[in-house]
């Protein structure tokens, strides 16, 4: 099975700052709301693409680890497998509100698509050019095996040349990616 | 890397139209169709093929506060498991876009996530390893079927039991309405007249493992089309591809697959870019059917389900026709099953799209 003494590359997000192999690539003033965090991260990378406003906040977590860890990197037949917690459980809950109320229902489908917990990886899919193998799994903890275990099948059996892997949990301002490149 | 062969062996399936594989391949066979108008939630006369509550009594009940859905998955997969009895290395792989998200209505938010519900199945089918959940979106049932043969062939398992579910819901309706996709008559898919898709709800379960069995998972792949994420790519790139790489991996030429079981949801576009694909595979002479028009859209399910009754077909040499279709209404042509009928099948391919541009493609041949 691959070991993480494999891994090519590595992105964290947690507590306001973005690392790239153990180095500080960007960090917000503490205590702001996670979308100010995602838009100051978003500006720092200087880069044109609209489409990230429209973005879910799982899928705007998501879109800035694979652009901070696939800065430079070769994007041939790269494979896409991450892994959460909550799903899509933030955007349901929006959604849920839209239409708890029969005064007030108002479901929309710029919220509704993001009530999948794989668009986030589409998302990436999309930014990236990635037309390659892509999963999407839900558990309780990072299931660091299972990933890696998946990631070494794309890799030997030569359906991926490498692979984009790794957690992205985001419910209600608690947030945590940790990506990897095998 | 060539790795050794996976086989299934066991199937079984839960929906309005019964509650086991033999009574919904007859009703199947007899070309009844599940979906009539309900009343979900506040959503009054919606076109879905929901469980009645007169069949909803006979679904068998693992924890006395069980959620319909935990009652259809435990249905689905007993029978299974009690066949093919789980040890410490059979994986529990479950298939859901959204379990139970209609617990948000009462405020449960943290019992509607995915593990929870997987948790609960795990333990109440005497499963000993923790169980994997995939979710992605409606291929989520037929990509599941390919976790567990990756995950055997990579040495993680020894065998898995596939279980899919998802229920139609107020949450899920509400949005495929606001996204103007339901019809509103029962689906039609590739029909000229086609509207939209109805929604489903079912349960399917699938047990594989590397012992030679009933039927070889010749190969599969699910390949994004990294287009859109709510549209389907219009040149079918993503699913050209995945049924490439899964031919490549069957190492058979695309003449040798004699049915394919499509994804057939009814929506203009889907239908549309999965003709555009099969034309461009030059699979347009095969037979091929969608399963929509007698089960709805059944979402995290439908993949899994779909392969259940293809399979079936398979076994008995039946080709069961494309409810619903009547004129084509597709740009390129395709053929599809109009009218029940008997041949020999020994290869399957089966397909499923979906949102976040996600594709797979499985080919399976009887043994």
């Amino acid at each position: 099975m691959l070991k993480k003494t494999a891994v090519h590359k590595s992105c964290i997000i947690e507590q306001h700052r973005i690392v790239v192999d153990g180095k500080l690539m960007w960090a917000s003033e503490p205590h702001v709301p996670f979308s100010d965090f995602a838009k100051e991260a978003f500006h720092h990378l200087d880069i044109d693409y609209p489409k990230f406003h429209k973005m879910d906040a799982l899928s705007k977590l998501a879109f800035l680890a694979a652009e901070y860890i696939l800065q430079d990197e070769d994007k041939d037949a790269l494979a896409l497998v991450l892994a959460n917690r909550s799903g899509s459980l933030d955007t349901d809950v929006k959604h849920q509100e839209s239409i708890q109320d029969t005064e007030n229902y108002y479901p929309r489908p710029a919220t509704f698509v993001y009530t999948l917990a794989n668009i986030c990886t589409g998302e990436i899919a999309i930014r990236h050019g990635l037309q390659t193998e892509n999963a999407f799994f839900v558990a309780e903890e990072f299931p660091e095996e299972t990933i890696f275990a998946y990631a070494d099948y794309l890799l030997q059996s030569n359906k991926a040349k490498r692979v984009l892997c790794g957690w992205v949990e985001y419910f209600q301002e608690d947030y945590r990616a940790l990506l990897y490149i095998f | 890397m060539a790795f050794d062969p996976i086989y299934i062996h066991d199937i079984n399936c839960v929906s309005p139209l019964g509650l086991d594989l033999a009574s919904n391949w007859t009703q199947s066979l007899a070309g009844n169709c599940a979906i009539v108008q309900h009343d979900v939630g506040r959503l009054q006369n919606v076109y879905t093929a929901k469980i009645t509550k007169q069949v909803a009594d006979n679904l068998r009940t693992p924890l006395k506060d069980s959620a319909l859905l935990e009652r259809m998955l435990f249905t689905a997969a007993k029978p299974i498991v009690e066949r093919h009895v789980p040890t410490s290395r059979t994986a529990l792989i479950l298939s859901t876009t959204k379990g139970n998200i209609a617990l948000l209505e009462g405020g449960r938010t943290a019992d509607a996530q995915l593990p929870v519900l997987a948790k609960k199945m795990a333990e109440v089918l005497g499963f000993q390893t923790q169980p994997i959940v995939v979710s992605q979106a409606c291929v989520s049932g037929l990509l599941a079927l390919s976790v567990a043969k990756r995950l055997i062939q990579i040495g993680q398992y020894d065998d898995a039991v596939v279980l899919a579910g998802d229920v139609v819901s107020e949450f899920v309706l509400s949005g495929f309405q606001a996204f103007q996709a339901m019809s509103p008559f029962p689906c039609k898919p590739f029909d000229k007249d086609r509207a939209g898709v109805s929604l489903g709800e079912a349960a399917a379960c699938i047990y594989v493992s590397k012992e030679k069995g009933e039927f070889k998972i010749l190969g599969e792949a699910s390949i994004n089309d990294a287009n859109h994420i709510s549209g389907p790519s219009r040149t079918g790139e993503g699913l050209v591809q995945s049924v490439l790489c899964a031919e490549q991996e069957a190492n058979i030429d695309i003449k040798d697959i004699d049915f394919i079981s499509a994804h057939g949801t009814a929506t203009l576009y889907n239908d549309e870019m999965e003709a555009i694909a099969f034309h461009r595979l030059g699979l347009q002479d095969v037979p091929i059917h969608s399963l929509k028009g007698y089960y709805g859209h059944t979402l995290g399910a439908s993949g899994l389900l779909e392969t259940v009754i293809a399979l079936q077909c398979m076994r008995a040499g039946v080709f069961i026709r494309t409810k619903g279709f009547e004129t084509l209404g597709v740009s390129q042509p395709l053929n599809i099953i109009q009218r029940i009928s008997c041949g020999k099948i020994n290869r399957l391919l089966k397909t499923a799209s979906g949102f976040g541009g996600s594709n797979a493609a499985m080919i399976i041949e009887k043994t």
